[in-house]
This record gives C-alpha cells, structure tokens and sequence, in this order.
C-alpha cells in the first residue's frame, strides 16, 4: 500500500465517496402489485412484483412459506454491443444472487405456498445494473405490501488501480490501468447492517476488501434514503 | 388527521406500553413496521394500514370471485388472492345433486361470498346466507383492496351515500371487486367515476361532500330529472 | 380472471349505445404518451404509451451478411417480448404465440410499407451490409399491445441515428454519426387494428375487450402520395369470419379513422 495509486481523479469528476445522481419512482406499472424505477447515473433498472400469490407448478409450493422468485435480464438495446434477447447464463446467474439478497428482508411466512415474483429489466445500462435492479426491486416490494422486515440497498462499489470508489460508472468498470478495475457489488439491509450480497471480480487485498465493504455501507445508508424518499411521496401523490 | 407513512424496519413508536397491532412487530422497546403503508394509531394499539398490495383473506370479509373449477366436491373460486376459495356442496343453500352442480354455478360464473376459513390451503368460503350467490347481472369492476374501506364508509355510509346519487345497487368485495347494477347504463357509468374518485382522493377530508359536489359538477347528475 | 359472462353482456349493452366502460366511443383512442431516447446505448431508443399500456422499443445495429436472395440490401430483424412483468397473463421463457405473432406482423408493417431504404444500409453487395433489430418490449399491457408496439418501433426507426462505422478496422464505434437511418419518410405507415364484437367495431381496446372479440384486423397503413390510403400489410387474427358487407364496413372505417388520426402519428413519429 506504499505505491500511490494511479486513478487520482474520477473522469466525471465525482469525489471517490460520491454516488451518480439518483432517480427513484414507485409505481409505474399499474398492473403489478408493486413496481418501481431506480436510476444510477446511466443506468436504470425497473422492476415489477406480482404476489403473494399461488405457485404454480404445485410442487414448486413450500407449505411452511411462501418463496421469492427472481427473474433479472437485460433489454437487447440496453447496451452498446446488441445483447441477444432472453435469458443468458449471466442473467440467471444475477437473478440467483438477487434472490438471495431480498430473502433476508422479505417475510413469507404467513404465505405457504405462494411465491412473490419480482421482475427486473434494465432498459438502459452504464455499469452498476444489479445493484440499480436490487434497489428497484426493494422498492417495488414494499410497495406491493410484501411484509418486510427491513429495506435493503445495494451499490457496486470499485477499485482502480488502488483508489476505492463508490458507485461504478461504464468508464470505471473498462479502467485498465495499473491494477486495473475490480468491481465490488454489495447490498446491505438497512437495520441491521448486515451484508447480504457480494460479488467481486478483480484484485483486492483483505485490508482493502475491509475499507471497500465499509465505503459500500455508508454510500448503502444514502440510497436508503433515496428509496424511502420515493416510497413516501407515493402516499403523498394525489393525481 | 395527519397519518403518517411508514417504509419497513422504521421504527414507528419507542415505549413498551404500545401495543404491535397489524403491519408491525416488537423490537425490544420499539414498535417497528413491517410493511409499507399508513400508521394508524389509536389508544396504545399501532398498525400499519397498508396503501396498496395483493387483498390478504380474513375470516368474515365478503369477496367476490370467479368459479375457474367444479368437481365432485364443490366450485373452486379465484378471487385474486393469495391462494384460490372452495365452496363445498355443504356451504351452498339447499340441496345440490352432484349432476345439477354446474347449473347452479358454472365455470366462469360469478359468485358473492363470505370467508369461513383461512387456515389450511385453500380458503373456505359460504353461500348460506342472504345477499350470497351467483351474480346474474351487473358490471364487474377491480380497484385496490386497500381501498376497499374507504369506499364502504363507517357502517356502510359511503356506499349508502353512491347508492344515493346514482340509485345503483352496489356490491363490494373486500378483495377489491365491486359489482354494479344501475337502471340505467349512465348510472353504472356514473358509479364507477364516483368509485374511483374516492380510491384517488382517500386521504382527502370531507370527502362526502367532494363527492357530491364531483356527481353535481362533473357528472353532471341531477340536472336531468325523471 | 377471464372476462365473465356477465361483463360480456354488460360490454356489448354499452356498445349497442356507442359506450365503453372508460367513457370512450368506439372510435375512440386513449391519450397516446411518447418519450424518445429511452435508452442512450440504443441507436433509437422511445417508450409509447396508449392510455395505461406501455410498451419500450429500441433499435441497434450492427455488420453482418446480405442474405441471399437479398444481395444488395440490409437486413431487418423485429422481435417483441411479452413478458409476466406486463402482465399476470404473460409467463416467463422464450416467446410464446403471441409474442412471435406481434414481432412478425409489426416486421411485416414496416417492411412492405418500405419504410427503410435496405438498399442504401448495403455496405458491400453480396458481403457486408448493415442488420438493423428493433426490439419491443411490454411493460404494462392494458390492451391493444400490437398498435402501441407498432408506433414505438416506428418512433425508434425515426430517431435512430446511424453509428460510426470505422472502415478501416472494421469495427462499430461506441459513438453516432447526426445521420438518421435512411427511411423513405414518405412510406411510414401506422398499424391500425380494428376488433369487432358482436356488431361494433371498435380501436385501441382494453384487455376485456380484446378477449371477447370475435376477430381482429391489423392493417399497416401510409400515404399513397395523394392524401389516400395505401394498406401495405394486413393480418386477421382470431377466429372469427368476416362477411363482405362487414369487411367493406371495416374499410370504411378504417379509411375514416386513418385519415383522422394519421397527421397525429405523423407528428408523434417525426416530431
């Protein structure tokens, strides 16, 4: 850690602590249950959730409670190089380690046999989209009066070269110096603090790991308050 | 009165005299939500009265639903709820023989009943008692359950107040879906608006009154006399 | 929950007054909402909505081959997703009858009415030309998702502008050129679906409309040059037949409502 690092300047001039500007609204799909927009920067997911209701093959069904399930992907023009329409590994991969993520808030245990499911779409991608679809989702969860025991937020957090930063743009996932990018998507439920997704790909060290999950908290408790902003307007809306 | 909204994990009041009501939990000294909605508190007892979200059955509530099966047992009801309702041979008035089940309620049909039973997979529902069966005529509408209060009124008073203007006979589940049935294709019409103006202006003081002023002003209602 | 009989019947008494259920005469199409550039990765990128139902479309683009029998033209390449967040009627998975259905009768839409010049999207006759995709997407379906989906892919096409193509190394850049696609303005035509139930004749349905009409007509309509119309492709769906006297009343309808609403899909296309 003697060697200063390379990146000394985020290219959109952000401090390494700052988050994109965000964009929050709920209820945007007025067929769902509950839905919500979550918009990083460039990036912008949306989410959609139907339930609690009946699972159907039946037996899929669990009678001591009802499951989540998660269904995350990418539209084709979502990024530059076209990606080819329907699931991927990745997608179902990514749509996993969400649903394990939303499991810690969500309490389905006055719901056997029934599923909550949450639909995630990302119509338009600048890095950070798990963590944009998480945050969503979250939001759109509350909304469809899923009894949770907490919220949860999400953010990717990074490493280039040697700086830690939060809230990973396109630029800063492709930064090829020095070590190079390691991105760091994390998740943290709000009360308890606990972390309940984590991803890396890169390089880090443990000290390092140990800041960036730090870093990655306190950016967490200021998406909180964004997604409770959004939450509560909803109530407040009188069109 | 000015209700606060409430995002899960909050913590809504601290002090062990309160009492964790619907939509809340004890932590410790606090009284947390656990879903998203309206705080709602009276005396010592906290709810959260949710503001949107899939209808959760209870015992008692009147739903409205579709029959989407019939087998030797009974009709199986969809009533958009977390799990589907079941009314057994026993629970329809009268004798039923098992040949003459779907004349008396078909696939499709649709039906007012009450909950019995929430317990167990499928909910149990009743025809036996007077204002339940088989809907024969009327327009079906869908609105947020959560609504549902708003729309009946303390006692009943807001669907007397619609009955009122628009001399339609109204029938409200608690799931959220409400059957019209107006003399007159502009009094159903007429209904629906005034419904789903109370679901966008719910938290709106006066509302009565709002709403005769909308069926006067907008609809128009009362200026053609029979 | 189908559509129970007795709000069938309810439906066609108020259609026998010219009524529907949200206020609307039968001709009559809800508020249509556009926003362009819903997507900055996209070539063309816009969200439509027709009263609550929504749909996104964007267009990308990259090199590949001229198929044979089209040597010297670009290919075009339109698909749509129907997907459960849309809608509790939609399941999860590849794309099902209705889905496929839509993509292709929208594919038709555009391609008959030559509303892009292939040609000038070839490169190098018989090796490389450009592949144009426009991918529609569901987001809430409130009815009549084939007329939403066909207006945004034509709003897509309209605001997509070509991407910087480096001839030397051979690669797409992740920029644009200011260079729209090369559309024959004249030639846009609007898919225009008109569903009878029982006598009426209704546009823009709900979704409880849509499930009890007996048969449904898209057709993709433009100008003939003189203010006329010109239908360059046409796709009945459903069951239901139709008789020669009702199929003349349908032109007539259509002839009408197109020459209504035409000037209006032209503004919300070309701004």
């Amino acid at each position: 850690m003697n060697k200063k690092s390379l990146y000394t300047k985020r290219e959109d001039g952000r401090a390494f602590d700052e988050l994109r500007p965000i964009e929050a609204k709920v209820g945007i799909i007025p067929n769902a249950d509950g839905s919500a927009m979550y918009k990083s920067g460039d990036t912008v997911a949306i989410a959609a959730v139907f339930g609690p209701r009946i699972l159907h093959p039946q037996h899929m069904q669990n009678s001591q409670k009802g499951i989540l399930r998660v269904s995350y992907d990418m539209m084709t023009f979502s990024v530059y190089e076209r990606k080819k329409p329907g699931s991927n590994r990745r997608s179902q991969e990514i749509s996993k380690v969400i649903e394990w993520a939303l499991e810690n808030c969500v309490d389905l245990s006055e719901f056997p046999n029934t599923v909550v499911d949450v639909f995630i779409q990302i119509p338009q991608a600048d890095a950070g989209t798990r963590v944009a679809g998480i945050n969503a989702a979250v939001m759109a969860l509350a909304q469809a009066g899923v009894p949770m025991t907490e919220m949860i937020s999400a953010v990717a957090v990074g490493k280039m070269d040697k700086t830690l930063v939060v809230d990973v743009n396109k630029e800063e996932e492709d930064y090829e110096e020095g070590e190079g990018a390691t991105d760091i998507p994390v998740c943290f439920l709000s009360k308890s603090k606990k972390l309940a997704l984590l991803q890396l790909d890169g390089k880090i060290s443990p000290e390092e790991l140990k800041k960036a999950l730090e870093m990655g908290r306190k950016a967490c408790e200021k998406i909180y308050e964004a997604q409770v902003k959004a939450l509560k307007q909803v109530g407040e809306e009188r069109e | 009165m000015e209700r606060k909204i409430i995002v899960p994990g909050e913590t809504i009041m601290t002090g062990e005299e309160f009492l964790p009501g619907n939509g809340t939990r004890r932590e410790g000294k606090d009284i947390v939500a656990s879903r998203f909605g309206l705080v709602d508190i009276s005396e010592k007892l906290i709810r959260v009265i949710p503001l949107s979200g899939v209808y959760i059955p209870r015992r008692g509530n009147t739903i409205i639903g579709q029959v989407i099966d019939v087998n030797f047992s009974g009709w199986m009801i969809d009533f958009n709820g977390p799990a589907n309702g079941f009314i057994t041979l026993g629970e329809f008035p009268g004798y039923v023989n098992k040949d003459e089940m779907r004349d008396r309620l078909d696939f499709g049909d649709m039906v007012v009943a009450k909950i019995v039973n929430t317990s167990g997979k499928s909910i149990d529902l009743t025809l036996k008692m007077r204002g339940l069966g088989r809907i024969d005529d009327g327009m079906i509408i869908k609105i947020n359950p959560n609504k549902v209060p708003r729309v009946i009124g303390k006692e009943g008073s807001m669907v007397t107040t619609i009955k009122e203007i628009t001399r339609a006979e109204i029938t409200v589940g608690q799931n959220g879906l409400i059957s019209i049935e107006g003399k007159t294709i502009e009094d159903e019409l007429n209904t629906k608006k005034i419904i789903e103006f109370i679901c966008n202006n719910s938290y709106v003081e006066g509302l009565t009154e709002r709403i005769k002023e909308y069926a006067e002003k907008e609809l128009k209602i009362g200026e053609k006399d029979e | 929950m189908e559509v129970p009989r007795i709000q069938a019947r309810r439906i066609l008494e108020y259609l026998k007054q010219g009524k529907r259920f949200d206020g609307r005469k039968t001709d009559e199409y809800r508020k249509i909402e556009v926003k362009v550039g819903i997507s900055n990765k996209a070539e063309g990128s816009c969200s439509v909505k027709f009263g609550d139902t929504e749909v996104y479309a964007g267009v990308k683009m990259d090199i590949g081959t001229p198929y044979p029998d089209s040597q010297d033209s670009g290919n075009l390449s339109v698909g749509a997703e129907l997907g459960p967040m849309a809608s509790a009627d939609f399941e999860m998975g590849p794309p099902k009858i209705n889905a496929i259905e839509l993509g292709r009768v929208i594919d038709r839409g555009i391609r008959e009415s030559k509303f892009i010049d292939l040609k000038k999207l070839c490169i190098k006759e018989g090796e490389k030309v450009w592949n144009v995709y426009v991918d529609i997407y569901a987001v809430n379906d409130a009815g009549n998702l084939m007329d939403v989906a066909g207006l945004a892919a034509l709003i897509a096409l309209a605001n997509a502008k070509m991407p910087v193509y480096n001839e030397k190394t051979e690669r797409i850049e992740h920029e644009w050129t200011k260079n729209p696609l090369p559309l024959n303005k004249e030639n846009l035509a609007f898919n225009m679906t008109l569903y009878r139930i029982d006598d009426h004749i209704v546009v823009d349905p709900t979704r409880e409309e849509e499930e009890i009409a007996e048969f449904r007509i898209s057709l993709a309509v433009g100008d003939d040059g003189e203010g006329g119309a010109r239908i360059t492709s046409i796709q009945k769906g459903k069951q239901g037949a139709i008789s020669e006297e009702e199929m003349s009343e349908l032109l007539d309808i259509l002839e009408k409502k197109w020459k209504e609403i035409f000037p209006k899909i032209k503004k919300h296309v070309w701004g």
